[in-house]
């Protein structure tokens, strides 16, 4: 399933609405580190809400999607990890380690908002 | 006749097909007898039951009242061979009789009397049949063994009803997710952290954090008199969850031994937040959420009236 990515002002939105294969999730990591660099966002917002898996895999494609959003100038933020993922995620010792996290789009959003206005200044 | 009895001897209990029907005949028999001797036998059991010392949480009337029903109960099971009624009727039992602290050896003890009272009542009726009583007690013993089986199993069913539901009850008490502030919960942890309890304790923050859509969440330890290694790892992995639901952990009310004993066993809390007492951990999260809190004058707290 093609994961869309939406554009939001500065922003890029990725909203993950079923269980991926190791495939899409990497074509995803692709799309976009490439869409940063053409729409010149400043922040990336990968929605994980819907996915009540989360294996070392997808975490690894994460961080490593993360690390170099970050070199291409932008910032990372997951949101929506469920509860029962996040206990998950922490027993099998996969943690998302200098990747920003919110609860809900919202707040990502809002962090992304916070620490851009903060980089401007 | 006599073929049968030495069958019987022999240490065989399977009964052929034939004498089906004489044996509900003797069960008949049986159960009348016990019916004409009701006055008598129960007043028996009742003696027994307090010269044995069971039951000694309740009053003689109670115990009466109680043998009474019971040997209804009894009598009634061993008539129709169903023991439903009997099975409603004990667990109504336990559920009174628990909370005033009757143990399990007590309530066996009263079956195993009452099954003993009547047995003896048998002996003595057929007591110059020898082998008519064998047959009666053919039809009586595995029906009363089935009997003090469904009573037995049914209070120690209750009683661990009762335990798994105050148990439940603990646990639930002992982790409140409070919310302090907007976005702001509290988690005061008291008394000793395994496993199990490191686990609730994560889920049930872990949904306070959702419902209460907190960014920032305090976690007092104040009350937490040891900790290891593993207890110090729950901790971090408390931390670890939190954030990836977008909530960062104070950890507040290190006692200075702990504090010791974390950095002699060498736990890496470099990702923790801490602070050391509750007030302080409070004043920090207000800080980072952007609040300020300003006396507005002068303390108007009044002594209360008497």
């Amino acid at each position: 399933m093609e994961v869309p990515i939406l554009k939001q002002g500065g922003f890029l939105i990725a909203t993950i609405q079923a269980a991926l294969t190791d495939a899409d999730l990497l074509k995803l990591h692709y799309a976009l580190v490439e869409q940063v660099g053409k729409h010149r966002s400043k922040g990336v917002i990968i929605d994980v809400t819907a996915l009540d898996v989360m294996d070392s895999f997808a975490t690894r494609t994460l961080r490593s999607l993360a690390h170099m959003v970050r070199l291409r100038g932008a910032e990372t933020v997951i949101c929506g990890i469920q509860p029962e993922v996040a206990f998950t995620m922490v027993q099998l010792g996969l943690t998302l380690e200098g990747i920003s996290t919110a609860l809900d789009l919202e707040e990502g959003l809002a962090l992304l908002t916070q620490s851009s206005s903060k980089r401007e200044v | 006749m006599a073929k049968k009895t030495l069958h019987h001897f022999d240490g065989s209990t399977s009964i052929d097909t034939s004498t089906d029907e004489s044996r509900s005949e003797l069960l008949r028999q049986l159960v009348a007898h016990l019916r004409d001797n009701r006055t008598q036998l129960r007043q028996e059991w009742a003696r027994r039951i307090t010269e044995a010392k069971l039951l000694t949480a309740m009053s003689q009337d109670e115990i009466f009242a109680e043998a009474t029903t019971i040997y209804d109960n009894y009598v009634d099971a061993l008539q129709s061979g169903t023991f439903e009624a009997l099975q409603t009727y004990a667990r109504d039992l336990s559920e009174r009789i628990i909370p005033r602290g009757v143990e399990t050896h007590e309530v066996i003890g009263i079956v195993l009397l009452l099954r003993d009272v009547l047995a003896r009542s048998l002996f003595a009726k057929y007591q110059h049949d020898f082998a008519l009583l064998n047959r009666i007690l053919d039809a009586y013993e595995p029906a009363a063994n089935r009997i003090a089986n469904t009573v037995a199993v049914s209070f120690v069913q209750e009683r661990e009803r009762t335990i798994r539901q105050q148990q439940e009850a603990i646990r639930e008490l002992s982790t409140p997710v409070l919310q302090v502030r907007d976005r702001l919960l509290i988690l005061p942890i008291i008394g000793v952290i395994d496993p199990q309890r490191a686990r609730q304790l994560t889920e049930q923050l872990l949904r306070g954090i959702r419902t209460n859509r907190a960014k920032l969440v305090v976690i007092d330890i104040t009350g937490v008199a040891a900790m290891d290694s593993n207890v110090a790892n729950h901790l971090v992995q408390t931390v670890e969850a939190s954030r990836l639901l977008g909530a960062s952990v104070i950890v507040t009310g290190l006692s200075p031994e702990i504090a010791q004993t974390l950095v002699t066993i060498g736990v890496d809390l470099s990702k923790m937040n801490t602070v050391g007492d509750l007030q302080g951990g409070i004043e920090e999260a207000e800080r980072l959420l952007g609040y300020k809190v300003v006396p507005v004058g002068e303390a108007t707290i009044e002594p209360p009236r008497r």
